[in-house]
């Protein structure tokens, strides 16, 4: 399997306070990998530094071979790197169907001179970002919520409208913050396998933060563990699950609470 | 597709027909105080609906109008102004080189005046944009004062404290009608663009905007932009309306009004900016009474001039308040909302949600 | 040009900054814990002023007692300004703040022309601050040295205020997170109110210090002084007391330097602080003493 993209060495300091120190990774083509780690771990801290949000004080981001480091969000978006966010941040008065169309916006050739005077590229550009739109939707199920007004989604469907406007950027790594959080077994099963039927269709790799466990071990490949911004742990969820640091981080933060 | 699209359509041209004939009689047979009026509402209009770009669509907050509207005025005033009139009002300082030799058509001089803003646009988002659009507000705020300052000390350029004069009533009703009816169609269909959608996704959260790869630093200087470039014509129109200028016409005062119509007709509607635009035009002077002395019961009240700037202050605070949809909220007029409206009243008010 | 010249106008320069100074605290402190532009602060300036002068001229007050009472009254009103427009919008967007920030800002400056009209009224100089001592050749007003004094006095207050005590804490804690220290039960909004107060009233404190020099004050004296102190806000690193007291020391210099090294300049003195703005802005967006912070 070849490399897709590889952080060396990133750290992050604010001010005195470091958030994140020496952290590693190493994503290959197709793989699904899991940040985990008690909160404050530092692991949100490092998706804002891999999708550009934040400058890492040090060390490399790469992604098919290209450096990150110094990349604007919406140049790492475009690309090939799209993300969701541990609270959901959709475009509350837009309709459904136009948050996904905005997705597809980044990459049209139209100026806003076309857009205005439609000249008939931009006509063609709407109307494919509208059907590619509506493609989308029918993939993750809200193809009858098209019109809606995204707030009034319930929750659930809220969260998969965001992970299919991650997907209209066309990206080649996703990364999911907390796809889980606040969803019931029977959401959460059903957020999974969506989650790796759209792997196959797209071609994604996807690297996710999660404290839903059992949604972890079952989904990932692979395991990273994060404690106070250091690597504390590595290896498939069988291993991760009998590491002793793992439990006492776990643990450690129970006796905190 | 929208089904009714031939009716909307019809309806659309319908009404600019009959806006049309009431210009045309108005032109001919209404007094100057009423053409006067009618020409501030198109004027306004117009501003109010490309100042909406920036703050109601976009959510920065610029309080830059009057600045751009007093570098339209100027730019298309020296240019449409004859060498001789110049000459002849340049009485401290003469105008500098190439001005004193040009002369443009009115319409070169209007889309000069509108560019001539864009640019200082440009110039401005570029450090604001870069860093925090917090910062918009008093960078225009700022920049306000700035050309107020600029326009008293070049005399060479703008006659400094003087003015301009004899300036030719280029503008009229056509003009500005026209003016608000391209502005309008313009900001219009780019709100409705993917261009458009994407400018109200940085209203609602800038960090996810970026997140679905929108540059949101060009799409808000396009906003300013492209409402500076129409602020700019407003002046070069209103120069020619009231053929005389001067830097202490343009102050913060031009803005408040705008902000006001803005507020009024919700934050991010087209339409209500337009609506609001005429409301308040015609509001202001329906309340010149405030400041008239005036007997209630036994009560003298002497006149009280600057009363209604207190009142329209006291309004903008308390719709920030009580009223923050303003009358549109950020829903566009639609004849599709208009015949279902219809639809529901026929229907019986007890049916209706 | 010689040394006596060039320490007077350095002199000049800090005794007027140190005005801005003192405005832009408040300035700062709001932005620091809200993050809103409070445009009605140069306002609320002109509304000390006015309290200072009605105390003398309508009341006969002894003008110490008029000052100080001015300065109370101040704080008051900044206080009703938070309670009554403020704090209903602090849910509300960002730019709905602001919007109201304006709109109080143009009803302070209105009612100001009804009530007070718009021509400038003379204001009140005590006696001794009147003198013009001559220190190695460099002439001060006495009036200056005090108004400098007093400067670093209130400064030391405040900066006293914001880490010693603990008000001062609970308003750093509000500036890093609002939502926790909501949780941790203490009572944002009174801090808040707490801190318009202050702010105000070293606002009517550097205004009536301001009116001193002139004499005259008007119902718009505020807007120019205002936005020149928000830019020693921003130059200093909005948030910072201290860095706001730096920033406006330096404008205040740079600004009287310009004027008496380019005389023909004179006329662009009010855009000095903007062209200042715009190049920190793009140079150093965090402002001398500012820092990065986690979101």
């Amino acid at each position: 399997m070849t490399e897709l993209f590889r952080a060396e060495n990133l750290t992050m300091q604010f001010g005195g306070l470091t958030a994140v120190s020496g952290f590693d990774l190493s994503l290959c083509r197709g793989e699904i990998v899991g940040l985990i780690g008690p909160n404050g771990a530092g692991k949100t801290t490092v998706f804002n530094m891999i999708a550009g949000y934040y400058t890492p004080s040090e060390g490399k981001i790469l992604f098919e071979g290209k450096v990150l480091n110094g990349k604007k969000a919406h140049e790492i978006t475009k690309l090939g790197i799209a993300r969701t966010f541990q609270n959901i941040r959709l475009f509350p008065d837009l309709k459904v169907i136009e948050n996904i169309m905005l997705a597809y916006h980044c990459r049209i050739r139209s100026s806003f001179f076309g857009a205005v005077f439609h000249f008939p590229l931009y006509r063609r550009e709407e109307e494919e970002m509208m059907r590619k739109a509506m493609l989308l939707l029918n993939e993750v199920g809200l193809a009858e919520s098209a019109e809606e007004q995204s707030s009034s989604l319930p929750y659930g469907k809220q969260r998969k409208l965001e992970i299919a406007r991650a997907l209209g950027t066309g990206p080649k790594l996703l990364l999911l913050d907390e796809p889980a959080a606040g969803m019931n077994p029977s959401e959460t099963q059903e957020l999974l396998d969506l989650i790796l039927r759209l792997k196959e269709d797209f071609g994604l790799t996807i690297l996710l933060i999660e404290h839903d466990m059992k949604f972890v071990m079952r989904i990932c490949e692979r395991i990273k563990v994060l404690d106070y911004g250091i690597t504390i742990a590595e290896g498939t969820p069988l291993e991760i699950q009998k590491d002793p640091k793992v439990i006492e981080a776990y643990l450690g933060e129970v006796r905190t609470c | 597709m929208d089904p009714h699209r031939k009716r909307n359509q019809a309806l659309s041209l319908a009404a600019i027909a009959v806006v049309a004939a009431v210009l045309y009689f108005a032109d001919s047979g209404a007094s100057d105080y009423q053409i006067r009026i009618l020409n501030n509402c198109a004027i306004f209009a117009a501003l109010a609906v490309s100042y909406n770009l920036i703050n109601g669509v976009t959510g920065q907050f610029s309080l830059g109008p009057n600045a751009f509207l007093a570098i339209g005025a100027y730019t298309s005033a020296l240019l449409t102004m004859s060498p001789l009139e110049k000459e002849l009002s340049f009485i401290i300082d003469p105008v500098i080189w190439p001005l004193n030799e040009i002369q443009t058509p009115f319409y070169v001089s209007l889309l000069a005046a509108g560019s001539v803003s864009a640019l200082f646009g440009l110039l401005m988002g570029f450090p604001v944009f870069r860093v925090r659009g917090d910062y918009l507000a008093i960078v225009t705020l700022g920049f306000g004062e700035v050309v107020r300052v600029v326009a008293n000390n070049t005399q060479s350029v703008t006659n400094g404290p003087l003015g301009l004069k004899g300036i030719e009533a280029h503008t009229d009703l056509w003009w500005t009608s026209g003016f608000a009816l391209a502005t309008v169609f313009f900001v219009g269909r780019l709100v409705r663009s993917s261009y458009g959608m994407a400018l109200k996704a940085i209203r609602y959260d800038e960090t996810a905007a970026e997140a679905i790869g929108i540059n949101t630093f060009w799409h808000k200087m396009l906003a300013f932009i492209v409402s500076a470039f129409f602020a700019g014509i407003g002046g070069g129109l209103l120069a020619h309306l009231i053929t005389t200028i001067s830097p202490s016409l343009f102050t913060f005062f031009l803005t408040f009004n705008l902000l006001i119509i803005i507020v009024l007709g919700g934050l991010g509607s087209t339409t209500g900016a337009v609506l609001a635009a005429l409301l308040v035009t015609w509001g202001g002077e329906a309340l010149r009474f405030v400041e008239e002395p005036m007997q209630i019961g036994p009560l003298d009240i002497p006149g009280i001039p600057g009363m209604r700037m207190v009142i329209f202050s006291l309004l903008l605070v308390l719709m920030m308040i009580f009223a923050r949809q303003g009358i549109m909220g950020t829903r566009e007029f639609s004849w599709n909302a208009v015949f279902s409206g219809i639809r529901r009243l026929q229907r019986g008010p007890g049916k209706a949600k | 040009m010689d040394f006596s010249f060039l320490a007077q106008q350095v002199i000049n320069g800090i005794s007027l900054g140190g005005l801005y100074g003192l405005i832009a605290v408040g300035y700062t402190l709001v932005y620091g814990i809200l993050r809103l532009i409070n445009f009605a602060h140069g306002d609320i300036m002109m509304i000390g002023c006015y309290f200072a002068f009605y105390g003398i001229f309508m009341f006969s007050l002894p003008w110490w007692a008029s000052f100080l009472l001015a300065v109370i009254l101040t704080a008051a009103a900044g206080i009703l300004i938070d309670i009554g427009a403020y704090r209903p919008v602090r849910n509300a967007p960002r730019i709905s703040a602001l919007i109201t920030a304006i709109g109080v800002s143009f009803l302070l400056e209105n009612l100001g022309l009804v009530l007070f009209s718009g021509r400038p009224k003379a204001f009140y100089r005590p006696e001794f601050l009147s003198e013009i001592r001559e220190i190695a050749g460099v002439r001060i007003l006495d009036l200056n040295i005090w108004s400098f004094v007093l400067t670093l006095v209130l400064l030391g207050v405040i900066l006293f205020i914001i880490h010693d005590t603990r008000t001062g804490r609970a308003m750093r804690c509000i500036a890093y997170d609002m939502e926790t220290t909501k949780l941790m039960g203490v009572d944002v909004n009174r801090i808040i109110a707490l801190t318009f107060a202050i702010g105000s009233a070293a606002a009517a404190a550097g205004g009536i210090m301001w009116a001193m020099r002139y004499p005259q004050i008007n119902p718009l004296m505020g807007i120019i002084p205002g936005l020149k102190a928000f830019v020693a806000a921003v130059l200093g690193g909005i948030g910072n007391v201290t860095g706001a007291m730096l920033g406006g020391l330096l404008l205040g210099i740079i600004e009287i330097l310009l004027v008496a090294l380019r005389p023909d300049m004179a006329g662009y003195r009010d855009a000095i602080a903007f062209a200042i703005l715009i190049l920190i802005l793009l140079f150093r967006p965090t402002g001398l003493m500012g820092q990065k912070l986690p979101d």
